[in-house]
């Protein structure tokens, strides 16, 4: 058994990462606040060029020919980003939406009663009759309110696990910033870090990543239902918990606009909501126990 | 990432459970928890037929792949905990194999290999718990022996174990993690009294004990004097790893038989109860990832178990009190009654958020050791 990265993976994720640092870095990422609603074309077809929507087509296709665990550290890189746009309806679309695995196409889902980036999609799929816009609480996810009637499609396993995915890259990196900010913020003459009450939310934000994490990784090995449904419920967790743990740790700072801490947090709780929310997934674990 | 074994690991499974198939029905019911003679005889039987079916160093020996299917299998087969050998094999054993000379290694391995001799942990003071560094039990050097006075706490199986890995203070003017050495302390010697010590569960689950002038020759030191902390931490390090294997395949057992007894009695149709068991699923298959994770990182880098260990048994601590919580829900009235099952469980997990360096302390060890924040008081 050899559950850890390959040396592979390692260089996807990396690469996947550096490209989205020198594309989408703090300042593409304030500028994309300041013009909600737009999303970046020029972006998205570096990330199609790149492969992101291809991972899982075959080859033969002109797709990267590689499985559902490459993409999950290709999505937790997006994640950890905050990197904005229909990103799962799209890699989802590729293969059926001419153009989608490209990025000449994006392609977006009614999931429930809510639709993101329905004005900037080429594609919506799922019945978006009465569709009306939200002031969006993310201002990096334009939102519209459809009537009623979930769409099936969109509570799809595999679109959950890109969720959860995406949510781990979020834990990680608020993980990132409450330490950081514990180890150079000073009061009382010493770095807040050295506070145990400090280090405990730190400690305690990366336990839960780290759990997080493997069920993700897992899920993406099996790619069964349940081990899918954990994966979400723990992600979703370490995603909002984690946020939430970040902005305290920040403290007045946190509460502030300039601070990027709430733009991970409001993610997080939009993400959080996709395919019904945690309802779905406990109901099914719950299943698998007395079947 | 590969969830997998490999053909021979796999082998093994097999052959494990044939064997498992076999011998449980034969076995007879255990004695009762409060019967520590009846403990150490059944634990120590069970060893010993471990050991004549080529097991009993598993723990030694194996991969940690392997070492992963023997305890996944023996528990999901309802084999005997190891019980009264959970010292020797997993602590005393390991460290002395690691840290023993060659003359030690053959006194004291095979013993507790062939379950014939049960050992103790002495490292708990009551002025050191989670503390361990300050531990104030004296040594000092009279000829060819150590003279021991002062007592240990929380000591389970000190009413029936041959050996105690102790530690003591052998130099009390250095910093508190110097000056500190691991001896082996036959307990039959003179000066021990053990006192057994009620839980809130309400049995004698582990002793206090009490040192006298004890006398333990200088020959069962393990490691150099003064060098015990090092010594100490090769020993935690193995407790921290892969301790707890067989506890997360029992409560994911424990939670399968919960959501049934939901059934029959009707508390399923309660949606808030069914999620909270459906979360609880999710917890203990991401520990199951997680131990998996871990023994793979231990495979990769040469069977040390890494700090890992501390999120694990922060995360597992939690979630067996969660678990049996819930129990009580699913049982309604009758989780108050001492007579069924997972009630004296539900006491006995308080106890693992506080054993083996409480989660406090385990959360600094996180911040510090992991994540890098500065050391504070």
């Amino acid at each position: 058994m050899r559950f850890q990265l390959s040396a592979d993976q390692r260089a996807l994720r990396a690469g996947v990462r550096e490209l989205l640092e020198r594309r989408f870095g703090r300042e593409a990422l304030r500028a994309a606040v300041d013009t909600p609603g737009r999303l970046d074309r020029e972006l998205w077809r570096a990330l199609g060029d790149a492969g992101f929507f291809a991972l899982r087509q075959p080859e033969a296709d002109g797709g990267v020919g590689l499985g559902l665990p490459e993409t999950v550290l290709a999505f937790e890189e997006a994640g950890r980003a905050l990197l904005p746009g229909p990103l799962v309806a799209t890699h989802l679309a590729a293969g059926t939406v001419p153009g989608a695995a490209g990025g000449e196409t994006v392609v977006a889902a009614v999931d429930g009663e809510l639709v993101e980036w329905l004005d900037a999609a080429d594609v919506v799929l799922g019945d978006t009759g009465g569709a009306a816009p939200l002031r969006s609480l993310d201002p990096l996810t334009p939102l519209h309110r459809v009537p009623a009637a979930r769409d099936g499609a969109a509570t799809a396993p595999l679109a959950d696990l890109l969720t959860a995915a995406e949510q781990l890259g979020t834990a990680v990196r608020v993980g990132e910033l409450a330490v950081q900010h514990a180890r150079t913020r000073e009061q009382f003459g010493q770095p807040i870090g050295a506070f145990q009450a400090v280090k405990h939310l730190c400690a305690d934000l990366l336990v839960r990543t780290e759990t997080a994490r493997v069920a993700v990784y897992a899920a993406a090995v099996t790619a069964d239902p349940a081990d899918i449904a954990a994966a979400r419920l723990l992600a979703d967790e370490a995603a909002v918990h984690g946020a939430r743990d970040c902005l305290q740790v920040h403290g007045g700072m946190g509460f502030t606009w300039e601070a990027d801490v709430h733009l991970h947090l409001k993610r997080a709780w939009v993400r959080a909501r996709r395919g019904g929310g945690s309802t779905e997934s406990e109901e099914l674990l719950a299943a698998r126990l007395v079947a | 990432m590969d969830l997998s074994c490999t053909p021979e690991e796999e082998e093994f499974r097999g052959r494990l459970r044939e064997w498992l198939a076999k011998v449980l029905p034969t076995l007879p019911a255990g004695p009762s928890p409060d019967d520590w003679p009846g403990r150490r005889a059944y634990d120590l039987g069970w060893q010993r037929m471990l050991y004549d079916a080529g097991y009993a160093d598993v723990h030694w020996d194996a991969s940690p792949t392997t070492r992963l299917i023997f305890l996944e299998e023996t528990e999901k087969a309802g084999a005997p905990y190891v019980g009264a050998g959970f010292v020797g094999l997993l602590h005393a054993g390991p460290t002395i194999a690691a840290e023993g000379t060659a003359e030690q290694r053959a006194r004291w391995l095979p013993p507790i290999l062939r379950g014939e001799e049960v050992w103790c942990q002495g490292f708990s003071e009551p002025g050191a718990g989670s503390d361990l560094a300050a531990l104030r039990t004296r040594a000092w050097r009279d000829g060819d022996d150590y003279v021991v006075s002062g007592s240990k706490i929380w000591t389970s199986h000190a009413e029936v174990a041959d050996w105690c890995e102790l530690l003591v203070r052998t130099d009390p003017d250095v910093p508190k993690h110097q000056g500190i050495t691991w001896l082996a302390m036959p307990m039959d010697a003179e000066g021990i009294t053990v006192r057994p010590l009620r839980t809130l569960a309400g049995s004698a689950e582990f002793a206090e004990v009490f040192l006298d002038e004890v006398r333990v020759p200088v020959g069962n030191r393990v490691g150099a004097e003064n060098d015990g902390w090092r010594v100490t931490m090769v020993t935690l390090s193995f407790e921290r790893g892969t301790a707890f294997v067989g506890e997360v395949v029992a409560c994911r057992r424990v939670l399968g038989e919960l959501a049934c007894a939901a059934r029959e009695n009707g508390r399923w149709d309660d949606p808030v109860l069914r999620r909270r068991l459906g979360r609880l699923e999710a917890e203990f298959r991401a520990l199951w990832r997680l131990t998996q994770w871990n023994v793979s990182e231990a495979e990769a880098s040469g069977g040390v178990p890494g700090a890992g260990g501390s999120v694990f048994k922060l995360r597992y601590s939690q979630a067996r009190q969660e678990l049996y919580d819930t129990a009580a829900d699913v049982l309604g009235p009758d989780a108050f009654d001492l007579d069924r099952p997972w009630v004296l469980d539900r006491l006995s997990a308080l106890s693992y958020t506080i054993a083996a360096g409480t989660s406090q302390i385990q959360r600094n060890i996180v911040a510090e050791r992991i994540l890098g924040l500065p050391k504070g008081r």
